[in-house]
């Protein structure tokens, strides 16, 4: 492996390297954003990459030779042997924005991967710092790729038809002089298939539950956290493997018991259901919040004349209220989207929640548009939330998070 | 003079401060065994019974009364019909009878030999029926001025039937069938297989994605909150929605990402992702790791945290290279949490119905025992035999929780 650690072997490796992640970042980048062919070609960005790299370690720290580098790269790209190849009906627009955009990354980031190291060998600090510089530019760029290209896709298929997407798949321009015309999808879904009524029926339902849960959990934390009883040990390790316990295991009982019961098919057979699956990750999550409570507060208030219940509404429950948001976001969440039971208890469209509604949209006669377009209902206010409420989910779940 | 003992046993504050404890946790206990253990007792039992989805609705007389002949006028002779037949066609039903009442101003003029009429009230008892059974019964009845001024028709008046018919559920019928069938050919062995490789390919990926993303914020830049928060996006929205936007994405005929493969030149032809084996199960997994690299990123980002910047100041005191630092440091340090993440991920990957159940509905090589047991119940009608796989997905994570409370036992924080 010594023969790596030499700037000009070490500079024109990373390059080609570096560059051949850009171009497919580039090409993809710009398929999904115009619609055209564009395509990396290994063997341009493996040329042009290592040229770069061999580049950016003779002369590091000029800025004259990285906008020059900038330009070459973007003109050899526009003229169609740079590391990114456009199809031959591409618009000159696109092709000349991607190259741009190919070459500014390629100019900066390169000099920033290879920025100590000399012309010359290069010792373990200046090789593996290059190299993880090298792979902390990936990861950002894998992470990102993977993480919002299945978001994109969802919601600009919701915005167009499905004659437009079987023609060209990749084409995720959206015409913005429909106006609002580009949300049909939406309006469709909300007159026609009820959507309203299903949005509502789940948030009735994840606040109920929210709601049950901690009224539940709430006092069982506490009697786990701070109350000495025979028991507490083993009871405190059992909930953990109540999580353990397959939903679809129970869900099947549940189906039979609900057939015979004739609590299928009804929203209060959902809400019955929903908050014992959350209790145990409640309880959990609250019961390690209590301990780290101070049990002094406690004490002087048993000593001042309350009780032991007055204690947990007075006292307890104002001290431990970012516990209980996390645990009520995280909760919500859970509730939001619980797909299983509400697929098998509930087969009346008034009555289903918005995933029920999603899995209904699943069927050839429906087109695409709309199932992604419910698919967009059911995130945005999950999105909303979390993005609000960021630093409370990040808190729940970590706590609670061994649910899966 | 006594001596001074130290109290024994628990005193009075003691007892109480216990009773008010369970007393706290008993609407927990309560719920929970309603809803968890309970169904899992029931899951045991019905894993030996021969039960399909036809089962559920036990067998019932069904019966239609309608009035054959006219009934006009004074005089007149039409005939009631009871037409009645058993519900199930195996289930016999036993000591079937019904009871009804006739109309004022109708006189019977000739009663069948099983009924008896008390003034208007008519009860016939039927006997034991078999499965399939059907019987009709034939009253004819003279009309009177009564009836014609009532208008009161006799199929107005709903008769009630009762019978005892063996619900199937509670009966003290068991087989050993549904383990057997289970069991049988090679089809069960495939999908332990098919389990194990996603869950442990599943749990394990996550695991490293989940390591690698928490290294690149494990740094303070300007847009690492946001960075954070998208990569949590995969594992906080609705599963269904997700799972469809891949399904999509991944589409042999207007999906976009063999759209891409193809102009790119990497495939000639496009690749059905979710419909050939093997490719649908490592697909599954992908999405596996996808959806869950966010929960393993989190846990490590929060233990990395924690660790002391000193050490690798130390370290880099000593001239450690950064890869040394992450090897001799690092990962000693970020063991527990990993191995700790690896056994719960694993029991929830195995555990795991929704996510393969909405990308492939199980075919293609993809089904897991939890996928299984709903295609047992629901798809093959047979509750029992599902019941029966998920008694088996019960035994090996009674297993799996053996072996993970001897573990975690060891390790503090969890």
């Amino acid at each position: 492996m010594n023969f790596l650690r030499h700037g000009y072997v070490t500079g024109p490796l990373l390059g080609a390297l570096w560059m051949f992640v850009l171009a497919t970042t580039v090409a993809v980048t710009m398929s999904f954003a115009s619609g055209d062919a564009f395509r990396p070609s290994i063997l341009f960005s493996l040329i042009w990459g290592a040229g770069l790299g061999a580049f950016a370690i003779t002369l590091p720290a000029l800025r004259a030779a990285q906008i020059g580098a900038g330009v070459v790269i973007a003109l050899v790209t526009y003229l169609g042997f740079g590391p990114v190849l456009s199809g031959a009906d591409a618009g000159t627009m696109p092709v000349l924005i991607g190259a741009l955009i190919l070459a500014g990354c390629a100019a900066v980031s390169l000099w920033v991967i290879l920025d100590d190291c000399p012309a010359g060998p290069l010792n373990r600090h200046e090789f593996e710092g290059a190299v993880i510089r090298f792979l902390t530019g990936f990861g950002y760029i894998f992470f990102t790729a993977i993480v919002v290209i299945p978001f994109y896709v969802m919601l600009m298929t919701s915005l167009k038809n499905q004659a437009e997407l079987i023609q060209n798949p990749l084409d995720f321009t959206i015409d913005l002089s429909q106006g609002w015309d580009l949300f049909r999808s939406y309006d469709e879904l909300f007159r026609q298939f009820n959507f309203g009524t299903y949005l509502l029926n789940s948030f009735f339902i994840s606040v109920l539950t929210v709601f049950i849960t901690l009224l539940f959990a709430v006092p069982g934390a506490y009697a786990v956290a701070r109350l000495r009883f025979s028991g507490r040990a083993a009871f405190s390790r059992s909930i953990l493997l109540i999580y353990m316990v397959p939903m679809i295991v129970l869900a099947l009982p549940i189906y039979i018991a609900f057939s015979m019961t004739g609590l299928r098919n009804s929203l209060s057979g959902i809400i019955m259901i929903y908050p014992v699956t959350t209790i145990p990750v409640a309880l959990y999550m609250l019961q390690g919040y209590f301990r780290g409570l101070p049990a002094e507060i406690e004490e002087a208030g048993l000593m001042d004349g309350l009780s032991r219940l007055k204690v947990i509404w007075k006292i307890t429950l104002p001290l431990s209220l970012p516990a209980m948001a996390s645990v009520s976001l995280y909760v919500f969440m859970i509730a939001w989207n619980e797909f299983l039971l509400a697929f098998m208890l509930l087969d009346d469209p008034s009555k289903f929640t918005l995933t029920r509604g999603i899995s209904s949209l699943n069927s050839s006669e429906i087109p695409r548009q709309h199932l992604m377009a419910g698919s967009v209902i059911a995130t945005v206010p999950i999105m909303v939330l979390f993005l609000g409420l960021e630093r409370f989910m990040t808190k729940g779940l970590t706590a609670g998070g061994v649910k899966g | 003079m006594t001596d001074a003992v130290p109290p024994k046993g628990t005193g009075p504050l003691a007892r109480r401060e216990a009773r008010l404890a369970w007393g706290l946790l008993s609407p927990t206990i309560i719920a929970v065994s309603l809803v968890v253990l309970l169904p899992l007792l029931a899951i045991f039992w019905i894993s030996f019974k021969p039960v399909s989805l036809a089962d559920l609705r036990p067998p019932e007389v069904v019966l239609r009364e309608d009035l054959r002949g006219d009934d006009k006028a004074v005089g007149d002779t039409p005939s009631i019909r009871y037409r009645l037949r058993n519900s199930s066609q195996e289930q016999p039903i036993r000591g079937v009878s019904f009871s009804d009442t006739l109309p004022d101003g109708l006189t019977v003029t000739e009663l069948d030999p099983r009924c008896t009429l008390d003034g208007t009230a008519l009860a016939c008892d039927l006997g034991d029926w078999e499965g399939g059974f059907r019987d009709t019964l034939m009253i004819p009845v003279t009309v009177d001025q009564t009836y014609l001024d009532n208008g009161i028709e006799p199929d107005q008046t709903d008769p009630v039937t009762a019978g005892r018919a063996v619900n199937v559920l509670t009966s003290g019928n068991f087989t050993f069938e549904n383990f057997a069938r289970i069991f049988d050919g090679d089809e069960f062995w495939g999908v332990l297989g098919v389990t194990l490789f996603y869950a442990v390919f599943g749990t394990v990926g996550a695991l490293l994605f989940g390591l690698f993303a928490a290294m690149l914020l494990n740094k303070s830049f300007r847009g690492q909150g946001i960075l954070r928060g998208l990569y949590l996006f995969p594992y906080v929205s609705p599963v269904i929605a997700v799972a469809f936007a891949w399904v999509l994405l991944f589409d042999p005929f207007s999906g976009s990402a063999n759209a891409l493969l193809i102009q790119m030149g990497v495939t000639t032809e496009a690749i059905n992702f979710f419909g050939q084996r093997p490719l649908a199960l490592i697909m599954v997994t992908v999405f596996e790791i996808w959806r869950y690299f966010p929960l393993s990123f989190l846990f490590i980002l929060a233990r990395m945290q924690s660790i002391d910047t000193d050490m690798y100041e130390a370290a880099d005191m000593d001239g450690a290279s950064p890869f040394q630092q992450f090897w001799y440091l690092s990962v000693p340090q970020l063991l527990g949490i990993l191995s700790v993440l690896f056994l719960l991920r694993f029991i929830w990957t195995f555990n795991k119905f929704d996510d393969i159940f909405l990308l492939t509905g199980g075919n293609a090589g993809t089904r897991t025992l939890t996928v299984n047991v709903y295609e047992q119940a629901f798809a093959v009608s047979n509750i029992g035999a599902g019941a029966a796989v998920a008694v088996v997905i019960f035994a090996c994570l009674l297993a799996f929780s053996i072996f993970f409370l001897k573990f975690i036992s060891q390790e503090e924080g969890l």
